[in-house]
């Protein structure tokens, strides 16, 4: 059974992580603000919830869990708000406002 | 060679890399951008040398706070002439030489080490059931040096009193404006009225844990002052007068309690910040409970900077 789980956490991170760089790769190549912001956002909902996923069976009982998972909505909430704000500014000022 | 070394010698990297950057950004607020990046690099590097306490307060305070403040000080500098802010060569020539002055010396004790390291840690631990206490860090803060844990708390007051008295005479006893941060908008509300409830659970239980585990005022603080700071922010909440009694009564709280204590040491312990066997812990706990709320709206009028207004009525 374990090792089964095992490799379900490393394929899970592995697929978070390709998230991770595909996001980076989509900040420093992407042309302008909106679309950047587009990318980030997979970061941080793909990425760290795959990377969550991953480790859910290699946390330590049902409250290990309930951290990572409220961990991974904390983020995604900070970051769906940030990125609003982001958008909302860059739209009101222009992109060098 | 395990896998660990290789991710803390990127890590390592990576911190050199962005405070490199913060040194060399072309403006002001990259740099700040930059900094608030190097205090979260730092807490993870704390957290790699098992110093969670630290880790805490470096991405609470460190990242944070700090971050916030000088975002506010960019925000201000805006309006400011260039002219103004720009310091002469030799004032940054002499700047420089202290601070590689101070790299040299840490760079020295941590390359050449004396053969054995002076460590008191043993008798913390041997000596540590006493207090009742289970999280070392706290029975050093508040036990062995509570002395520095109780001015440490002072210079925090220090620093509110320097902010307030850069206020003009016409607004003293006036309300902080909070202008330099975004204008409130939906968006921001929507959070500020979603995260407290949140935030407030956290910041008591970091405040309670304390005792036991990492944790403890400061920490807990920092996230009630967060709190705080964005529900005024939002414009859910305006700032407090600063000559309100209940925000200077709870301002003073926690040093006053902490004093009072340290002063009954002397009548139940025979020592100033000594306590009597077998009450150390709920007095300890007393005291970090009374040095939370303290420091939460301290932190927070803090950031929210020198009374500008007058309240109208």
């Amino acid at each position: 059974m374990t090792p089964w789980l095992d490799i379900f956490t490393v394929a899970a991170v592995s697929a978070g992580a390709l998230f991770f760089l595909a996001g980076t790769v989509g900040l420093l190549r992407f042309p302008d603000a909106l679309t950047r912001l587009h990318a980030v956002t997979k970061v941080d909902n793909l990425g760290l919830g795959f990377v969550v996923l991953g480790l859910l069976p290699q946390s330590n009982g049902l409250f290990g869990a309930l951290k990572l998972v409220s961990i991974w909505l904390l983020v995604q909430l900070s970051g769906a708000i940030v990125t609003q704000l982001i958008a909302g500014a860059v739209r009101q000022h222009g992109p060098r406002g | 060679m395990t896998i660990s070394f290789f991710y803390d010698v990127g890590l390592a990297v990576l911190i050199l890399g962005v405070g490199t950057t913060t040194i060399f950004a072309h403006t002001a607020f990259a740099a700040v951008i930059a900094f608030v990046v190097y205090g979260l690099l730092l807490a993870i590097a704390w957290v790699r040398l098992a110093a969670v306490d630290v880790a805490l307060t470096e991405a609470a305070i460190g990242g944070g706070l700090t971050g916030m403040l000088l975002l506010g000080a960019v925000a201000r500098l805006r309006h400011a002439k260039v002219d103004d802010i720009r310091t002469g060569l030799p004032v940054r020539l002499v700047a420089g030489v202290l601070c590689a002055l101070i790299a040299a010396g840490l760079a020295s004790a941590i390359l050449l080490p004396p053969a054995v390291i002076p460590t008191l840690a043993p008798m913390v631990m041997e000596n540590l059931a006493q207090s009742g206490l289970g999280n070392p860090v706290a029975g050093v803060l508040f036990v062995y040096r509570a002395l520095d844990t109780l001015l440490e708390k002072v210079v925090v007051l220090l620093a509110l009193l320097g902010v307030w008295s850069l206020a003009p005479d016409s607004a003293w006893g006036g309300i902080p404006a909070l202008r330099v941060y975004a204008r409130p908008n939906a968006t921001l509300t929507f959070l500020a009225q979603l995260l407290p409830p949140l935030g407030i659970v956290v910041g008591v239980y970091m405040c309670w844990v304390g005792a036991k585990e990492p944790g403890g005022a400061f920490q807990g603080g920092a996230i009630l002052a967060a709190m705080w700071l964005l529900v005024m922010i939002a414009g859910l909440e305006s700032p407090p007068s600063i000559g309100r009694p209940w925000l200077r009564l709870l301002l003073v709280v926690g040093p006053a309690l902490f004093l009072a204590i340290g002063l009954a040491g002397f009548l139940l312990a025979n020592a100033f910040l000594a306590y009597p066997p077998g009450y150390a812990k709920p007095m300890i706990v007393a005291v970090e409970i009374a040095l939370t709320l303290s420091i939460a709206v301290a932190l927070g009028m803090l950031a929210a900077g020198p009374p500008e207004r007058v309240r109208q009525q």
